[in-house]
């Protein structure tokens, strides 16, 4: 069990992908203008690196590892364009607005990192567990940075939903405030890149807190913040 | 003694290439004709906005042509013709204005017999957030200025945002964008004026078959 919450852990906060591990930047500042769109690509991420992940891990025996990384993108863009058919077919609405994006999960080095460092040692249940949570993980960052930056660009949250969930979310909008002009600058990229500077701000903050509330343990942090995706 | 690795190596990437696109073909062909319905219902519904139902009965999609004309953007354009009881209603044009302010806008205008427009939309468009995209409907009703409104002639000075003498509003930082617009539909306009009947005439170019 213990297994499962290091997991949860790992993914969620102590080497989540978007804060700590920096990976995927790409589609993270470009589409998270909204929460739907954050959401959209979300998930859509979370699903690939679930398939991915258990796939992987599944033929990891057989895959000599000369090869392993071109078998690795050969199944990681499969499962890319597998779900951007899907999306195409059932969310069209959604499809359209994320547009380029969709295909670009293949080079979201979130995915084929933990095809590398996870996937490709451990067992098929931990791994699914594993693409869950690192998925999990990258898509709340995308949905605070689209909420905060939705929220501040044009005063909404939730606008569009009805494209992700069918007809009934369009009552989910919320109009928070309106102005006659939009603030550009949370809209932009710019403003994607301050709200995740804000956010790993934060998330260092409350690391600083929990440790300085810890400071009797002997067992202090070893060294300064390393991105765990390498092999160890 | 690496000759057997390299065959072995070879082979295996070989079962995964063969895997993978197979899984891949087995999704498109699973999802190929709902695809095909959404982009259908897709475009029903923006001729829908242009042109309302009740002033035709024939299916739009299948009842096109294909024109060359460098007034109206890049090349080809389809023109779809609306008809009632047979007769010739409306044309709805997808045209192109190369003159926004980042990159290219898509158009769709329905314009009557009489040389009215039925409605204008946006279609793409990449215009700055919050400045330019006021041309969607979504973001403010300016596009509907369009509707009821006709061309006189080539030099009608109406035909132009207030900043350059004409009729149309621009807005707060965007006036390339307005301006680019206008004179796309100006254009699809006196097309449409022009070529009315020769459009109706030509043979149709999206006879699918299928209802």
């Amino acid at each position: 069990m213990s297994q499962y919450k290091e997991l949860i852990n790992e993914g969620m906060w102590k080497n989540n992908p978007a804060l700590v591990q920096l990976l995927g930047l790409c589609p993270l500042l470009a589409v998270t203008s909204t929460i739907t769109n954050a959401l959209g690509l979300g998930l859509a991420t979370m699903m690939v690196l679930i398939g991915s992940n258990v796939t992987i891990s599944a033929v990891r025996n057989w895959v000599p590892k000369d090869i392993r990384i071109p078998v690795f993108v050969m199944i990681i863009a499969a499962f890319v364009t597998i779900i951007q058919l899907l999306m195409n077919a059932y969310t069209f609405g959604l499809y359209q607005s994320l547009g380029i994006f969709i295909p670009l999960i293949v080079t979201n080095c979130a995915i084929i990192g933990r095809a590398e460092a996870y996937a490709s040692k451990n067992p098929v249940h931990l791994s699914a567990f594993d693409g869950l949570m690192m998925g999990a993980g990258f898509m709340v960052v995308l949905v605070v940075l689209g909420a905060m930056r939705e929220l501040i660009g044009q005063g909404t949250l939730f606008d569009g939903a009805d494209l992700l969930l069918g007809p009934w979310a369009s009552v989910l909008r919320i109009e928070v405030f309106s102005f006659d002009n939009q603030f550009l600058l949370a809209i932009l990229p710019p403003g994607a890149f301050l709200g995740l500077g804000l956010l790993i701000a934060a998330k260092n903050v409350i690391d600083a807190q929990i440790k300085s509330k810890q400071i009797t343990s002997p067992e202090a942090e070893k060294g300064p913040r390393a991105r765990v995706t390498s092999l160890t | 003694m690496i000759l057997p690795s390299m065959t072995k190596n070879g082979a295996i990437l070989t079962a995964f290439a063969l895997a993978t696109t197979g899984a891949v073909a087995v999704v498109y062909n699973l999802t190929a004709d709902n695809i095909a319905l959404q982009e259908r219902n897709q475009l029903s519904t923006q001729l829908q906005e242009v042109l309302k139902p009740q002033f035709y009965d024939n299916s739009l999609y299948q009842d096109c042509v294909l024109i060359d004309d460098p007034q109206l953007g890049k090349s080809p354009q389809i023109i779809y013709r609306a008809r009632m009881k047979g007769k010739p209603v409306a044309l709805i044009i997808r045209h192109v204005t190369p003159r926004g302010y980042s990159g290219d806008i898509d158009l769709i205008t329905s314009v009557f017999a009489d040389g009215t427009i039925g409605g204008v939309r946006v279609t793409k468009h990449e215009e700055t957030p919050g400045l330019g995209d006021k041309i969607e409907l979504k973001k403010s009703p300016w596009i509907t200025l369009f509707e009821g409104k006709t061309v006189l002639g080539e030099n009608d000075d109406r035909w132009a945002v207030k900043k350059d003498g004409g009729n149309f509003d621009q807005f707060t930082g965007a006036t390339i964008t307005p301006r680019a617009v206008v004179g796309s539909v100006k254009d699809a306009v006196l097309f449409s004026q022009s070529q009315f009947n020769m459009i109706f005439d030509a043979p149709n170019a999206c006879n699918t078959g299928d209802a």
